[in-house]
């Protein structure tokens, strides 16, 4: 109990420690922190989702992008991470490098089950009304794949979360890990600090996109079919 | 000239096998000597740490998920609680989830064991859950029909049925265990963590930084192949249907 009390002092200090200035505060760390998550999940959104899209709007590739997802579970942070350190030294580029490779297979292969499980009545009755295969993409599957996409993008922000403040165990300094990789300097107190404050800062993002995905949701969706949805998001996992 | 330069300023590696090759001196991207003298002493231990790890894990992971799941197929009301306490354990990161572990259990294989299995229940569970009750309403019309008894049935005709589904999730679990169980070396003495930390301590000295790592993957992809041959052994009718 002690020990907690310690570290909720060193929250509630942000992170200073009598004896030592010149230490990073907490907010400067956190704010780091979801910088360079940001730019991981952004530059594999962009890389991810067209890609899970368009497979899955052909029905075509269902081996590759679900066995992507697979193999990048089997990826463990900490091991990417010390590779391209191995091969490049670890700076903001490797870091990014790091968190993209790990979180493209998750978005890609939601992105693809997502599009790939819409009703294909309800594309075939889009055909029907003479809508173009861009139309049917833009206004029938899209609107409706983007619960699970997103399901896909909250998984990866919290996994990018994690990566990163692994990465200062291998040496990177940017990121709420650097004060729990530095117990000298911060003492137990300080890594438990910290520990909560990732913790918290990693429910905060899952709980804020879990918002964002329920207000994407379109409102047809929401009502007529919660359990199915909720029946999609389980299918996902088993993949 | 370069390389007596890098020689003298380069990282230091200790000196373990006395014969130390100008490769591992000059650290190279990849020194195979280095491997060979050094699998049975630092190698090969963290390798078997690491998956009597996470063998332990997913053991009691499975056993807790398997009861958690039957109960909540019989009692629908557990499934929700379960789930989000379930999911509240798989989103704290692993690095922060062992350091809060480490105060009120210590700095010992038990807390990064616990740890490991809160990450194998919320993929578990789900996986089992979705089974069971993926198995059709008339196949056990026919189990009750043929006289089976609510313990025969399940026994009999619902975790065969369920089996796919159940092993697809022991393999998510399996290969998430085997990457998370390299940050154990933060709170306990084990695991292919603990020669990626001290490479990363030398400079980093490449060789083992690549081997540590590359076992840690081999390995995730060895136990996925081992528990896809084991689930084809295991449903034989699958595989009729399939071919």
């Amino acid at each position: 109990m002690h020990d907690f009390v310690e570290a909720l002092k060193f929250i509630v200090h942000n992170g200073a420690i009598s004896g030592q200035p010149a230490l990073p505060s907490l907010t400067h760390l956190t704010i780091e922190t979801l910088k360079v998550g940001a730019i991981g999940v952004a530059i594999s959104i962009v890389i991810a989702v067209p890609v899970g899209v368009l497979l899955g709007h052909a029905h075509r590739g269902s081996f590759v992008a679900i066995n992507v997802g697979n193999i990048g579970r089997a990826l463990p942070s900490l091991a990417v991470l010390a590779i391209g350190d191995a091969f490049l030294g670890l700076g903001l580029t490797v870091v990014e490098v790091a968190l993209v490779i790990l979180a493209v297979p998750p978005i890609v292969t939601n992105a693809y089950l997502a599009v790939d499980g819409v009703d294909r009545d309800l594309v075939d009755a889009a055909r029907g009304m003479g809508m173009s295969e861009a139309e049917i993409l833009r206004r029938v599957e899209l609107p409706l794949a983007v619960p699970l996409i997103f399901a896909g993008i909250r998984t990866a922000a919290v996994f990018v979360i994690s990566t990163t403040t692994i990465a200062s165990l291998a040496g990177f300094s940017g990121s709420l890990g650097d004060v729990i990789a530095n117990e000298t300097s911060y003492h137990f107190s300080g890594v438990l600090g910290a520990a909560i404050c990732v913790a918290a800062l990693a429910l905060a993002v899952e709980g804020a996109l879990t918002l964002v995905q329920h207000a994407l949701t379109p409102r047809g969706l929401r009502i007529a079919q919660p359990e199915r949805a909720a029946g999609r998001v389980a299918d996902a996992a088993i993949a | 000239m370069a390389l007596a330069h890098l020689a003298a300023t380069g990282p230091v590696i200790p000196d373990y096998a006395s014969q130390s090759s100008s490769c591992v001196v000059h650290n190279h991207l990849f020194c195979a000597d280095w491997i060979s003298n050094n699998w049975s002493r630092v190698l090969w231990p963290a390798l078997r740490g690491h998956i009597l790890l996470c063998l332990v894990a997913v053991s009691i992971g499975f056993a807790i998920s398997m009861a958690l799941a039957l109960a909540a197929h019989r009692y629908r009301w557990i499934e929700r609680p379960t789930i989000l306490l379930t999911t509240f354990l798989y989103t704290i990161p692993s690095l922060a989830l062992f350091e809060l572990l480490v105060a009120p259990v210590g700095p010992n294989v038990y807390s990064a064991e616990i740890a490991l299995v809160s990450y194998t229940l919320l993929i578990l569970f789900r996986n089992i859950l979705t089974g069971l009750r993926a198995v059709p309403a008339e196949v056990l019309d026919a189990a009750e029909g043929m006289g089976m008894s609510r313990g025969q049935s399940l026994w009999r005709v619902e975790l065969p049925l369920a089996l796919p589904a159940i092993v697809a999730g022991l393999r998510i679990a399996v290969v998430t265990i085997i990457a998370l169980a390299t940050i154990v070396y933060t709170i306990y003495d084990a695991g292919l963590g603990v020669p990626i930390h001290t490479a990363l301590g030398e400079g980093p000295f490449k060789t083992e930084l690549i081997a540590a790592g590359g076992l840690t993957i081999l390995l995730a992809l060895l136990a996925d192949a081992l528990l896809v041959g084991a689930q084809r052994l295991l449903t034989p009718w699958a595989r009729a249907r399939v071919s």
